[in-house]
């Protein structure tokens, strides 16, 4: 019995080993000392965030990053905010085909994307401009803005909205104080989302951002090709750190929105 | 405003459009809809089937980049390689996935900590994940080193740039894409049917085999198609940590469009396309599928 208790417990505690530890390999990798990559580190040290912190090859594009994932959020969220206050009252044929062609980059395979806007930007000159990254990353954000809004307005009672009007508020005075209040958690999961899909995005940077917006990822991927140095186990540490901050602080907004 | 004072050249067009402007409200959902449509089908929809149409008119007219698929040795072999990488990565997924979903679902007050941990790598780039199995799995990466002092092996042995590398980091990447609907699935069974089952004297095995196995399918459908359809699409792990020679079709139609073979790369993109949107189709119907894509990001 107590066998038969503690055999499936120790099988998922492997299996979230297996989950959990190459992610704290590398935050550990991050603080050696050594030269080269070892583990355990002989001694532990911040020599890799002083490189990766005083190195313009690296800081340049973090900024980048930064910028094209901010843009992206603005951009996504407000004409996903914008598409998903309209898509639950279009027709159903309109309806069908909007929630396809704005669901679809999560199912299209990501360099299928990928070349299809390369072969359309390069046509245009777009290839190495950070523009051409925040138009294409908004396009991949877009589902997530799209999504969380949805679901946000889905738990919305219709009589809030129906009141304001009855009580002589306009449609904008409406939304403004009464549905968007209701759905701000949703608005900013879907920025947290996006800001995220941007950040780390690589395959479509592979292509378009040529050498006039090369973003951390990109930056991260050429580096791997010739040494892997525990460089990118800083950089990968900072980003793991961004990332769960700003995904926990979508888990957190959620579970308050659904309360 | 001088609308008053100058009648005649605005009281045309405005009584052409005065049906119009007094049904505006009932256009308002679409013009809501309306930007983020056009700006999806100027800025990706398009470029994407500008692209893809390379495969039919490149340089006239054709159908010919697809029927020489049949006789292309390189096509069938990388096809064989992702489809068949998918289909072990996916088993791998179930078969790890299946328990930690049943341990999330049971678990009380470890719950959240068992849910952050799914999901810690769930929000971990894949770049980033891709390199920490290069760490761990490489000639001088911390399993080769373990095992040397551990001494279970002489040398290190070549694990990184080897299917069975690809294959794992897939089956880490994707994991926690079989885990979540499978979880919400469990989630659903009513308790009093494991209760009915067990005082009726089944066993715990048996109420799992007829109760919970049976009832918990929705969720491992649309968990296996999830994982199944995004493992196809696999670019940047087998890349950074799969062999030499095992190029996944992302991989073949990433090189030929290096080499500017637009037709060629266009023809593949199709094939992978259609074989991702058709598995799809063919499951559409399955309960539980439908939600699976949102699903994956809670």
């Amino acid at each position: 019995m107590i066998l038969a208790r503690l055999l499936p417990a120790s099988i998922v505690g492997l299996i979230l080993f297996f989950l959990a530890f190459p992610i704290v390999v590398v935050a550990i990798v991050s603080f050696s000392s050594a030269t080269y990559l070892s583990f355990p580190p002989p001694a532990f040290g911040l020599r890799w965030y002083e490189a990766y912190f005083s190195s313009p090859d690296w800081l340049n594009p973090t900024w980048v990053s930064l910028w094209v994932a901010s843009a992206v959020v603005v951009l996504a969220t407000v004409l996903g905010t914008l598409a998903a206050l309209g898509i639950a009252r279009l027709s159903k044929p309109m309806r069908v085909f909007s929630t396809g062609l704005i669901l679809s980059p999560l199912i299209v395979p990501g360099i299928v994307v990928a070349i299809g806007i390369y072969y359309a930007y390069s046509h245009y000159g777009l290839v190495g401009t950070p523009i051409a990254m925040v138009l294409a990353h908004t396009c991949l954000a877009v589902p997530f803005v799209v999504t969380s809004v949805t679901a946000s307005l889905s738990g919305i009672d219709p009589r809030l909205e129906q009141a304001s009007l009855s009580l002589g508020a306009t449609p904008a005075a409406t939304f403004w104080q009464v549905t968007l209040p209701l759905i701000r958690p949703g608005v900013l999961v879907g920025a947290l989302f996006a800001f995220i899909t941007s950040f780390d995005e690589l395959i479509v940077a592979l292509f378009i951002s040529g050498t006039g917006a090369v973003t951390l990822p990109r930056r991260m991927w050429d580096d791997l090709r010739f040494q892997i140095d525990p460089t990118i186990a800083a950089v990968s540490t900072l980003t793991i750190v961004l990332t769960a901050l700003l995904m926990g602080c979508a888990h957190l907004l959620r579970n308050r929105n659904r309360a | 405003m001088s609308e008053i004072a100058q009648p005649s050249p605005i009281a045309v067009p405005l009584g052409a459009v005065r049906p119009l402007l007094r049904n505006w409200r009932r256009h308002v959902p679409l013009m809501l809809v309306a930007p983020l449509l056009i700006y999806m089908l100027v800025l990706y929809a398009l470029p994407v089937l500008a692209m893809l149409l390379r495969s039919l008119n490149d340089p006239t007219w054709t159908l010919s980049h697809y029927t020489a698929l049949f006789e292309d040795v390189v096509f069938a072999k990388t096809f064989w390689i992702t489809f068949n990488t998918s289909v072990i990565v996916t088993l791998g997924c179930l078969i790890l996935g299946y328990p930690v979903a049943m341990g999330l679902v049971r678990a009380k007050t470890m719950a959240p900590l068992i849910l952050v941990v799914i999901l810690l790598p769930f929000w971990t780039s894949v770049l980033v994940r891709s390199y920490a199995w290069m760490v761990l799995l490489g000639r001088h990466g911390l399993i080769n080193e373990g095992l040397l002092a551990l001494g279970m092996i002489d040398r290190p042995m070549r694990i990184l740039n080897t299917s069975l590398a690809t294959q794992i980091a897939m089956i880490h990447i994707l994991l926690p894409y079989m885990i979540l609907p499978i979880a919400n699935a469990l989630r659903q069974i009513d308790p009093s049917l494991l209760r009915a089952a067990s005082g009726l004297g089944a066993t715990p095995f048996m109420t799992f085999r007829q109760v919970i196995l049976p009832l918990s399918m929705s969720g491992v459908a649309a968990g296996t198609l999830l994982t199944f359809v995004l493992a196809l699409g696999f670019y940047i792990t087998p890349a950074m940590v799969g062999g030499p020679r095992d190029i996944t079709l992302s991989m073949l139609i990433a090189q030929e469009v290096d080499q500017l073979n637009w037709a060629y790369a266009a023809t593949l993109s199709a094939v992978l396309l259609a074989t991702a949107l058709g598995i799809l189709a063919a499951a559409r119907h399955l309960p539980g599928v439908g939600n699976a894509f949102r699903m994956s990001m809670r």
